[in-house]
């Protein structure tokens, strides 16, 4: 065997263990996402500039950005609340609550799916109530966005929940000792603290909700230029075999995706510069 | 007089953090039970609403088994495969030093940043009548899209990096001491594998295959794609319900679909167990 | 006295940490809280600031009894262990925080600012994040932040542990100097009891959650109240049974004695002695450089004793000396008293 390249590690199997990931890897994602050039490189420019700027298109971008965010939004917010009460208070039911955080990983979405949709029409529990008053919930962006709350919680919840577990007590003390009240202490102390988790957590989300099609396509109801979301588009596409344009349609979705996560992660490389001490 | 005192200054300084407190906790409690319970709840009242003998035939309908089985093995050999991947890309990425580890870890996790609409898109590209390899499988008659190898492949994509995922953080703060001295006494890879480092990550192993479980078997979106909903043939459970439900058979949608929430609350309790018992070993 | 703790218990569980405390300060006293860990230093400091509520007993700050006035609005400032400089915050935005809290104009905030900044000698860094900071200047912006309000009295807790050991030493003087020109009533929590002598006007020595002696680091030095403080303070070495050595034969079975280095001085056997009866015979045993001095270690009698000697005496090991013990303290389960050698108070000199 080759003994020189070996002496330089310690540890035996590198190339073994090195090999298969590698192979692994590629066989079964890399070649595969290849794929995805090599059929959008049989589109020219402006074929696909038109495919998508096409309106369904556009609009299919549009609803799926705006529930995304949203959705986002609304999961940081109940996010840091969940976390916090998780991490801070003793209550009754509390292990229950914390184990339940994880069910939107642990079910199916297209169960998930049939039932935010059975419950929000018209018809269902929730949605009777609130069709009472004139607002529709199924078949509506607000229904997208429930669906897409549901599915993201857990990213922002589970990001948190350590930082928090962690954070020093004496920064919190310091503040109150300084005669800060609870609601400054927060805003001003605890909050820039958990920001940069919160938003890893806001990240993950909301990559989920721009992807998502098990739990929000039955809500959706797909009604065109309205509710049809962009993983939707790729679908139909490709179920009338018009492979190049499904691939231009998702190929500027994963464009999307990757540079929201970039600008993400760019403030949080920001931020870990104020906190981390090298100096 | 010490005790009222003492009640008198919880009170004064508490009465407010009280306040807050059982409003953050009204709050999240109320949020879960409306976004993941009542749903939870919904298909099991749906499930049952036409009485216990409609739902016993929803779930004993032969198609409805031939769908579970294919779940059963798309699951398993997701589970099985990822399971060789996550230990020797864990072990890759932690115990060695080598350029481009950072990309390395960052492929991996492709399939868990996409849709799983692309990813289904991406093997249909690939392995599908317009793919390049089609030419190649066609002529040893392989066929894998709109095929059952389609969706146990496309169930092994979206849940690729499950494992290793768990892995990678339990070993790289473990660091490569203990293998390190192992392999100063002469011991082999896998020996070292085996005595010194499997029994730091087992129960990070255990909680990567659940979580990995839970995907596969509810994995829909790649799957669809893949399908071609060929009833009977490629359906698993997920696509079992839609169509049940696209077909307005709306108990029997929701009695197959509370099999599955049977099963992610089983999932559920386990991962919490281990979760309890990883934190008890001193793992996470 | 102007802070007062009364009868405080304090328990954490099974834990006892404060039991049945009672001490005084009085105003503008730099006040050091010295024990091992443990015993429950820190917890008094956290009872007065209001960070923790004791079980029982009354705490004064003033005449006025504080129990049920929350920790912010009881004029305290608090440097922490770890300073608790907020990380998002410049130096400014840090030490404007409590001024910020009391709702100050923005001119009396900058004013105010500045004129803690040029005293904590930080001029020109107001701008940086605590990050950009030595250990020395993060500590020096945490004592301004802890000052800005105007506090009535400073708490600090273990102000020099997270502090390299050279920087130490120039920032116990820079503290001192600084507590007295702003002239703050001040306690310190400390387990080094260096700090403590060179820092504190007075020092309360705690252990298991009792104060067992408070007095001038000098008063604590020369006249240990209980035997935990004589073996606590100094150098200090325990002797079983010290009857044996020459001048201290009135020494009661069942006491024993604490002995310190200073406490003995060895000399050449061709030396001309001036206690000759006080003198006994030792042979050195062990000779270690400590950089200034040695330290030495010598048998008499079969007992083993540290003592130093200056780097221009230089012994060798297997030499025999002549060992003069001053004094010991000598206790019991209860009592502590220092006890001159007897051989050498016959002559009437005073060796210190």
């Amino acid at each position: 065997m080759n003994k020189k390249r070996h002496r330089k590690r310690v540890i035996p199997g590198f190339g073994l263990s090195m090999g298969v990931t590698l192979a692994m890897l590629s066989l079964i994602v890399l070649i595969p996402i290849a794929s995805i050039f090599v059929s959008a490189s049989g589109l020219s420019f402006n074929e696909f500039i038109k495919v998508v700027t096409a309106r369904d298109v556009m609009s299919g971008y549009q609803v799926s950005l705006s529930c995304a965010l949203t959705a986002a939004l609304i999961n940081c917010v109940f996010g840091v609340i969940l976390a916090w009460i998780l991490v801070r208070y003793e209550f009754p039911g509390k292990g229950v609550l914390d184990g339940l955080i994880e069910l939107p990983f642990a079910l199916p979405t297209a169960v998930a799916g049939i039932a935010l949709t059975s419950l929000y029409s018209d018809k269902g529990w929730i949605g009777h109530a609130f069709a009472q008053i004139g607002i529709s919930i199924a078949y509506t962006k607000i229904g997208i966005t429930i669906a897409m709350v549901f599915i993201g919680i857990p990213f922002v919840v589970r990001a948190i929940q350590p930082v928090l577990e962690k954070l020093d007590k004496q920064y919190e003390e310091a503040s109150h000792m300084l005669g800060a009240s609870g609601k400054r202490t927060f805003f001003r102390v605890i909050f820039p603290e958990i920001f940069p988790a919160m938003l890893t957590g806001f990240g993950l989300a909301l990559a989920r909700g721009i992807g998502e099609y098990g739990s929000v396509v039955f809500i959706a109801g797909n009604i065109p230029y309205e509710t049809q979301i962009a993983p939707l588009l790729i679908m139909s596409k490709l179920e009338q075999f018009k492979y190049q344009d499904a691939t231009a349609v998702a190929l500027v979705l994963l464009v999307i995706s990757f540079v929201l996560l970039l600008l993400i992660n760019a403030v949080q490389v920001h931020m870990s510069k104020i906190t981390s001490t090298s100096h | 007089m010490s005790q009222t005192n003492k009640a008198i200054q919880q009170k004064s300084t508490n009465s407010n953090a009280k306040g807050v407190k059982v409003l953050l906790i009204s709050l999240g409690v109320i949020f879960i039970f409306i976004m993941l319970v009542i749903p939870m709840i919904a298909v099991i009242t749906y499930a049952f609403q036409d009485g216990l003998k409609a739902y016993q035939e929803a779930i004993f309908d032969p198609y409805t088994i031939k769908a579970l089985q294919l779940t059963l093995l798309a699951t398993v050999t997701a589970v099985a495969i990822n399971t060789v991947f996550g230990l020797f890309a864990a072990w890759t990425i932690t115990k060695f030093k080598f350029r481009g580890k950072q990309l390395l870890t960052t492929l991996i996790d492709i399939p868990f940043a996409i849709s799983p609409v692309i990813a289904g898109l991406v093997l249909v590209l690939t392995f599908g009548k317009i793919g390049w390899a089609y030419d190649f499988l066609n002529a040893y008659d392989i066929k894998i899209v709109f095929a059952v190898p389609g969706i146990i492949l496309a169930t092994v994509f979206v849940t690729f990096p499950f494992i290793s995922r768990e892995l990678i953080p339990v070993l790289s703060a473990q660091g490569t001491d203990e293998e390190e001295a192992a392999a100063l006494m002469g011991a082999g890879g896998f020996n070292i594998f085996r005595k010194v480092t499997l029994p730091h990550i087992k129960w990070a192993l255990l909680y990567g295959i659940v979580l990995c479980t839970a995907r596969a078997m509810g994995e829909f979106g790649a799957v669809s794609v893949i399908s071609g909903h060929l009833r009977g043939k490629t359906n698993t459970l997920p696509l079992h319900v839609e169509i049940l439900y696209n077909d307005f058979q709306l108990t029997s949608a929701f009695a197959v679909a509370s099999i599955l929430v049977i099963l992610a609350v089983i999932i559920l309790i386990l991962r919490n167990l281990i979760e309890y018992k990883a934190k008890k070993a001193g793992e996470k | 006295m102007y802070v007062e703790l009364k009868n405080i218990d304090k328990s954490f569980g099974s834990f006892q940490a404060s039991n049945d405390v009672n001490f005084g300060i009085e105003q503008g006293k730099l006040i050091g809280l010295l024990g091992p860990s443990g015993s429950g230093k820190t917890t008094i400091l956290r009872m007065i600031a209001g960070l923790e509520t004791p079980d029982s007993g009354d705490i004064y700050i003033n005449g006025v009894r504080v129990n049920d006035i929350p920790a912010g609005k009881r004029g305290i400032g608090f440097v922490f262990q770890n300073y608790a400089l907020f990380r998002y915050m410049s130096v400014f935005d840090n030490i404007a925080y409590g001024l910020e809290v009391q709702k100050k104009s923005k001119e009396e905030i900058k004013d105010r600012v500045s004129e803690l900044i040029k005293l904590i000698g930080l001029e020109g860094m107001e701008k940086r994040k605590p990050n950009q900071l030595s250990g020395g200047q993060r500590q020096r912006v945490a004592f301004a932040r802890a000052l800005a309000p105007n506090p009535q009295l400073l708490l600090l807790d273990e102000p020099f542990a997270a502090i390299d050991a050279k920087v130490r030493q120039e920032l116990r003087s820079w503290l001192k100097d600084m507590i007295y020109k702003i002239g703050v009533t001040s306690i310190f929590v400390t387990h080094d009891q260096d700090e403590a002598i060179e820092v504190a006007d007075e020092i309360i020595i705690t252990n298991h959650g009792r104060v067992e002696q408070k007095g001038s680091p000098l008063e604590i030095y020369k006249h240990p109240e209980t035997p935990f403080v004589a073996q606590f303070i100094g150098q200090s070495t325990i002797l079983e049974d010290c009857t044996r050595l020459n001048g201290f034969a009135e020494v009661k079975p069942g006491e024993k004695a604490v002995i310190r280095p200073e406490f003995i001085n060895i000399t050449r056997k061709d030396e001309v002695q001036k206690y000759i009866s006080a003198v006994e015979e030792g042979t050195i045993e062990a000779i270690a450089y400590r950089g200034s001095y040695f330290e030495i270690k010598v048998r008499v009698k079969g007992i083993l004793l540290t003592t130093t000697a200056v780097l221009e005496d230089v012994y060798e090991i297997g030499e025999k000396v002549g060992v003069l013990i001053y004094r010991l303290y000598i206790f019991d389960e209860d009592n502590a008293y220092l006890l001159e050698n007897k051989a050498m108070v016959d002559i009437n000199s005073v060796f210190i």
